[in-house]
């Protein structure tokens, strides 16, 4: 068999489209790469999909803990303290089970016990509780001058915070933002080692690796794989995280702006 | 564990929680807790020593054991750690199987690595087949200890380097006018002055370790995540004297709490260190104590 029909037959195994049945014997470089590529489709997606909701419910949580207002200011503590004190790998399993539990009070929570949801949902208040972190501590560094020019301007209420306390947030939570889009990516290796089934084996890049590994009883072969997927996926993140960082600050000169810099990588 | 425990059947309520609690299989799970500790103060100083080699190859001389010490450290950049976990369990098992084949199997024909198989001569496997159920407990637990020395050992690397290059210039410059070797200096003078740098990097990495302790599960060990598992699924009259229907979800939901208390009684000792040892410190976080006791 030639690589390019192992590419045809398993290159969207995960998604379930094409040969059902893994490789048993006889596993060539060819398959390795390919399945294991085929797994980094959802550790993209988890990845991409958690970012992007996570986001906004970051914004809220760090306004949150910043009001004056205990009855803001407590649940996003809570929450933030309950994320970020305890093992992702928990989170998830706690999660699923209750999902489960979920499923027998009616069928309208069935989606939540397959990983592509209930995972997703996991992954999802999990980054929110770190970036809103990130972004709290922004919050708190904006300089006194910005918003005291804000309040001059006679900006008051949505505006004020539409034009000028956000993209100032933003614009200083940038760098630590990058390296929280790195981690979270990381962390969806661990979806399919927690509660969540892989259903039909259509799991990520990390359970394909897995599976060579201990097929093969040699992990000199699919984990560098793995490791070399996800170092270019980081080195991708990077260059657009670097792309909406050079636009946030076009205004500042070229000297005082704030480069990324990544930080080497830290489990959750 | 109670004397009223000894017919399971017709308790209610209270007793019949407390006689669950602390049936045998619970105990061991409480062990496990202490499986989770003993890894903990087990690798907390191990991986201070991988760290604090690497970060010291990372600053040598001589160029071959550079490139050694921040490849280690590069290396834990861009790569999901739980890879990291399941490579080297394996890895360390067939280099440790390897070494002793070699030296215990001289005149061993065939190739190690035959198709999809690992084989090394009956000597030479760890543990020997003929071992009780301890050993190869302990031998898992072992490995589990040294993969996560050397993951936490390279995350312990970076802080020790940032750390090693955070003491101010002119300290070491004095010591070199003072005529010191590079080793004096290291010994005496760069290494008892950067603790107070790598403290707040060596307390963030406590922390993650103690997240990082369910990991244990996926190296085969059986830990709290283990039992929780085993515990809370449904049990039928028939295999149990305590049926219940499926608790896991309670089970992870003690498991958070516990972890959530952990880290919360570590946050406030690191905490308590820290006032300590910045106290008298020519830094920021020294120099503010200064003032708020003036």
């Amino acid at each position: 068999m030639s690589c390019w029909e192992t590419i045809a037959d398993y290159a969207l195994r995960s998604q379930g489209i094409g040969e059902r049945l893994l490789p048993r014997t006889d596993f060539t470089l060819c398959q390795q790469f390919t399945l294991i590529g085929s797994g980094m489709i959802w550790n993209v997606y988890f990845g991409i999909v958690a970012l992007c909701s996570g986001f906004f419910l970051a914004t809220a949580v760090a306004m949150g803990k910043a009001a004056r207002n205990p009855l803001y200011r407590k649940p996003a503590e809570w929450f933030i303290f309950i994320f970020r004190g305890s093992p992702l790998f928990i989170q998830f399993f706690f999660a699923y089970f209750v999902f489960l539990s979920l499923k027998d009070v009616s069928t309208f929570f069935n989606p939540l016990t397959s990983a592509w949801l209930g995972a997703l949902v996991v992954l999802f208040l999990n980054t929110a509780a770190y970036t809103g972190e990130i972004f709290y501590g922004a919050l708190q560094s904006i300089p006194k001058g910005d918003t005291e020019a804000a309040d001059a301007y006679g900006l008051s209420g949505w505006s004020r915070f539409r034009r000028v306390i956000w993209p100032t947030m933003l614009r200083l939570a940038w760098p630590a933002y990058t390296n929280e889009a790195i981690f979270l990516f990381h962390a969806t290796t661990l979806v399919f080692f927690s509660g969540f089934p892989a259903t039909q084996q259509r799991g990520d890049a990390l359970y394909y690796a897995n599976y060579f590994a201990d097929k093969t009883f040699n992990p000199f072969v699919p984990y560098p794989i793995l490791a070399g997927y996800f170092i270019i996926l980081t080195l991708i993140v990077i260059g657009i995280f670097g792309f909406v960082n050079n636009r946030l600050n076009r205004h500042l000169p070229q000297d005082v702006r704030k480069k990324i810099k990544v930080r080497p990588q830290i489990i959750r | 564990m109670f004397s009223f425990c000894s017919d399971p059947a017709t308790l209610e309520g209270f007793q019949w929680m407390a006689c669950y609690l602390t049936t045998g299989k619970h105990m061991s799970m409480y062990w496990a807790v202490g499986t989770v500790l003993l890894l903990l103060s087990i690798t907390a100083p191990t991986a201070l020593a991988f760290g604090f080699a690497g970060a010291s190859a990372a600053r040598s001389n001589v160029a071959p054991l550079r490139w050694i010490g921040k490849t280690y450290i590069a290396v834990v950049r861009g790569i999901p750690d739980i890879a990291f976990f399941l490579f080297f369990v394996i890895a360390l098992d067939q280099a440790f199987e390897y070494i002793r084949h070699r030296v215990k199997c001289p005149d061993w024909q065939e190739p190690v690595r035959q198709g999809n198989d690992f084989i090394v001569c009956t000597a030479a496997k760890l543990p020997l087949g003929n071992a009780p159920q301890w050993v190869h407990e302990t031998y898992g637990f072992m490995l589990a200890v040294l993969t996560f020395a050397i993951v936490f050992g390279a995350f312990a690397a970076n802080v020790l380097f940032g750390a090693m290059r955070a003491v101010p210039k002119g300290q070491l410059e004095t010591a070199e006018a003072y005529g010191m070797s590079r080793r004096q200096t290291f010994w005496r003078v760069l290494v008892p002055q950067m603790w107070v740098y790598a403290l707040p990097g060596l307390s963030n990495l406590w922390m993650v370790l103690i997240k990082a302790t369910p990991l244990l599960f996926l190296l085969g060990v059986e830990d709290i995540v283990y039992w929780a598992r085993e515990l809370g699924g449904a049990k039928q009259p028939q295999f149990t004297e305590y049926p219940h229907p499926d608790w896991r979800m309670w089970y992870f939901a003690a498991l958070l709490v516990f972890y959530l208390c952990f880290t919360k009684v570590s946050e406030v000792v690191l905490d308590k260190i820290m006032a300590k040892l910045t106290h008298g410190q020519a830094t920021s976080g020294g120099e503010a104590q200064r003032k708020a006791a003036a």
